[in-house]
């Protein structure tokens, strides 16, 4: 796979009055509780490492306080670390001074925010070029591509609406636009879906994998909600307590999950809509093929699962794209994969 | 020994006169000495005051009312507020006193100009450093704490009887909520807005005029009408040393017991202070609108 154009390595953050010596402790094996009630410090994250590639969505997951908000403001800097590195296209963010910052936020990164954070006392459109109006970009232009995005988005016609005018939903349709007009590599979506009504967060979902199909951007996507992680997450980083439990695509975190969090969390889940034929096929080692069902390696078991049951196949044989054999998948393995 | 539980030890009789003699001294020294270039230094302002005062009692009544009702509704869009405002001065101009309300508006419009230009930039300061704040809020307390004919006396030894003594003091008397309401304005502001623009590159003074300021702005207002309030509470203590205006027919009247004169220029200062109240108020309401109304 390509260099990773996020990467962050052994990630500390404490909170506290002290948090330099705290870090000994936490080095030491001492846990968030312990930490809390016999140093009075707040472990925040402890030893991430994470690599996020170019044009994927790396998604964050965890329960309220596991670290997922604090882990995506070190990217872009909002939060200071106790310890560790950030590196964006091979740029330390962390030894960036105020003005290498800043011109850092403005071109690569653009954030969406949980509880949208517009600003009241200005238009949809105002809203939307906040970020190039700060760069002193010519009003001319910045309009020409806001009105762009606010008609991707669907708020044609809204233009000169207060954000206290729209509704919820309405109101992230701006942050979105706001942060695709800023045109910037790096999408930082801090919970951006989850203040919004289940249907509408659904609609804000489609929108961002069409407009990610298209745009290609490295997208942090946080979220306590492991269906919206499953849907959008090209990779899924667990958190728990500050730790990060396990990191990688969908089917793996499914089929393997490393820890009883992990577990309890995947428990729940409709495998058959996650799990691709490629995810659960083995090698071909001399099989006999014959009478084999082909199925395209690219395929959610939940589209060829009617078909296996009304032909039953013993056998089925993955292909890729050109037709190419290139995996093998028993019905037993696959009922049992459905039935764990 | 008995006395020392019924007499609290004081400082002896010789001691404490030198004492006094010695400060008042050295401040008489101190205002001997500076009391002239202090004087030169508040002379802009004291032609402000004075091209103010001039310019209202020279322009003719009525464009006076034409632009007075203008700016009402320019500032409230209410009908009412306007005809309120011209039975208001109607009163004040039949009952002879139109002149000196001329000259109280001329000290209230300088003195709330001198506010705003020392305030907002105070409040900002303390808003922005929680050791600024320290510093500058016990100072606040003792602004508003601190009878105003207390500070009159040090003002009056330095710079006599007249116009900036008067506006000075007015201005000690009226700045504090401005101040702190401008702090306070700033800091309640939505740290999630904050966050946006920091996220998006924004730089401090950016984020001054771009978000912390508007959004502050409904209690920066707030703390304005305060000040005009305040303003025209202090001018019957300002025309004791010579400021003219409504204050100095009320002081006439407590001393020669003119009970009519005493209400109707008692009157004409609770007028202007409830058409500027009013009229500064719906000006403030209008500027927010955005923030509330229906969703679509």
């Amino acid at each position: 796979m390509s260099e990773a154009k996020i990467q962050i390595k052994n990630l500390y953050k404490i909170f506290g009055k002290n948090p330099k010596g705290a870090m000994e402790h936490v080095k030491n094996g001492v846990g968030k509780d312990e930490l809390l009630e016999k140093h009075n410090h707040v472990l925040g994250l402890k030893d991430i490492n994470l690599d996020i590639h170019a044009q994927s969505v790396q998604v964050v997951m965890g329960l309220s306080g596991s670290g997922k908000s604090t882990l995506i403001r070190h990217i872009n800097r909002l939060i200071e670390p106790t310890d560790g590195s950030v590196t964006v296209d091979g740029d330390e963010v962390l030894k960036m001074n105020e003005e290498e910052l800043r011109s850092f936020r403005r071109g690569k990164t653009a954030m969406v925010f949980q509880r949208f954070a517009l600003l009241p006392h200005k238009t949809v459109l105002q809203n939307t070029i906040f970020g190039l109006h700060i760069q002193n970009i010519s009003e001319e232009d910045a309009n020409k591509s806001a009105l762009r995005w606010i008609e991707r988005v669907g708020l044609s016609g809204y233009e000169d609406k207060y954000p206290q005018h729209l509704s919820g939903g309405m109101q992230q349709r701006v942050g979105l636009a706001r942060a695709l007009t800023n045109d910037g590599d790096i999408l930082l979506m801090d919970e951006a879906f989850s203040a919004l009504d289940p249907l509408i967060r659904k609609d804000m979902q489609d929108i961002l994998l069409e407009l990610q199909d298209e745009l290609h951007k490295t997208v942090v996507f946080i979220t306590h909600d492991l269906d919206e992680a499953l849907k959008i997450g090209d990779r899924i980083a667990i958190l728990k307590d500050g730790i990060m439990d396990q990191e990688g695509i969908p089917a793996e975190i499914l089929l393997n999950p490393k820890t009883k969090y992990v577990k309890d969390f995947v428990e729940d889940v409709n495998r058959a809509r996650v799990i691709k034929a490629k995810h659960i096929m083995s090698e071909i080692n001399g099989q006999d093929l014959s009478g084999a069902m082909p199925i395209d390696q690219d395929d959610f078991i939940d589209r060829f699962i009617d078909k296996v049951i009304s032909d039953k196949p013993d056998n089925l044989v993955i292909q890729d794209k050109d037709k190419k054999n290139v995996g093998f998948l028993s019905t037993k393995k696959l009922s049992e994969i459905l039935k764990r | 020994m008995s006395n020392f539980l019924t007499d609290f030890p004081e400082m002896p009789n010789k001691q404490f006169r030198e004492f006094k003699k010695g400060v008042d001294a050295s401040y008489k020294d101190f205002a001997r000495e500076w009391g002239d270039l202090i004087d030169a230094m508040f002379d802009p302002l004291l032609k402000m005051l004075v091209f103010f005062e001039k310019t209202l009692i020279a322009t003719p009544w009525p464009i006076f009312m034409i632009v007075l009702l203008g700016l009402t509704y320019w500032g409230s869009r209410s009908i009412k507020l306007v005809i309120g405002t011209f039975l208001a001065f109607v009163f004040i101009g039949y009952f002879r006193m139109w002149d000196e309300t001329m000259s109280t508006i001329a000290i209230i419009l300088t003195s709330v100009i001198m506010s705003v230009v020392i305030g907002l930039p105070t409040g900002i300061a303390m808003s922005r450093s929680d050791r600024t704040q320290s510093i500058v809020t016990p100072i606040l307390d003792v602004m508003q704490t601190m009878p105003p004919f207390v500070y009159l006396i040090p003002i009056v030894m330095l710079m006599g009887i007249g116009k900036i003594p008067g506006l000075i003091a007015v201005v000690i008397y009226a700045i504090p909520p401005l101040i702190r309401l401008t702090n306070l304005g700033i800091r309640e502001v939505d740290k999630e807005a904050l966050e946006a623009a920091d996220a998006f590159g924004a730089t401090k003074k950016q984020k001054l005029y771009q978000v912390q300021l508007p959004l502050a702005l409904p209690t920066i207002f707030a703390g304005i009408n305060q000040t005009i309030m305040m303003a025209l509470a202090m001018v019957i203590i300002a025309s004791m040393i010579g400021v003219k205006g409504l204050g100095q027919p009320v002081l006439q009247s407590i001393y020669n017991q003119y009970f009519t004169k005493g209400v109707l220029y008692g009157l004409a200062i609770v007028i202007v202070a409830i058409v500027f109240d009013r009229v500064s108020q719906s000006y403030g309401q209008r500027i927010q609108k955005h923030r509330s109304g229906k969703i679509v």
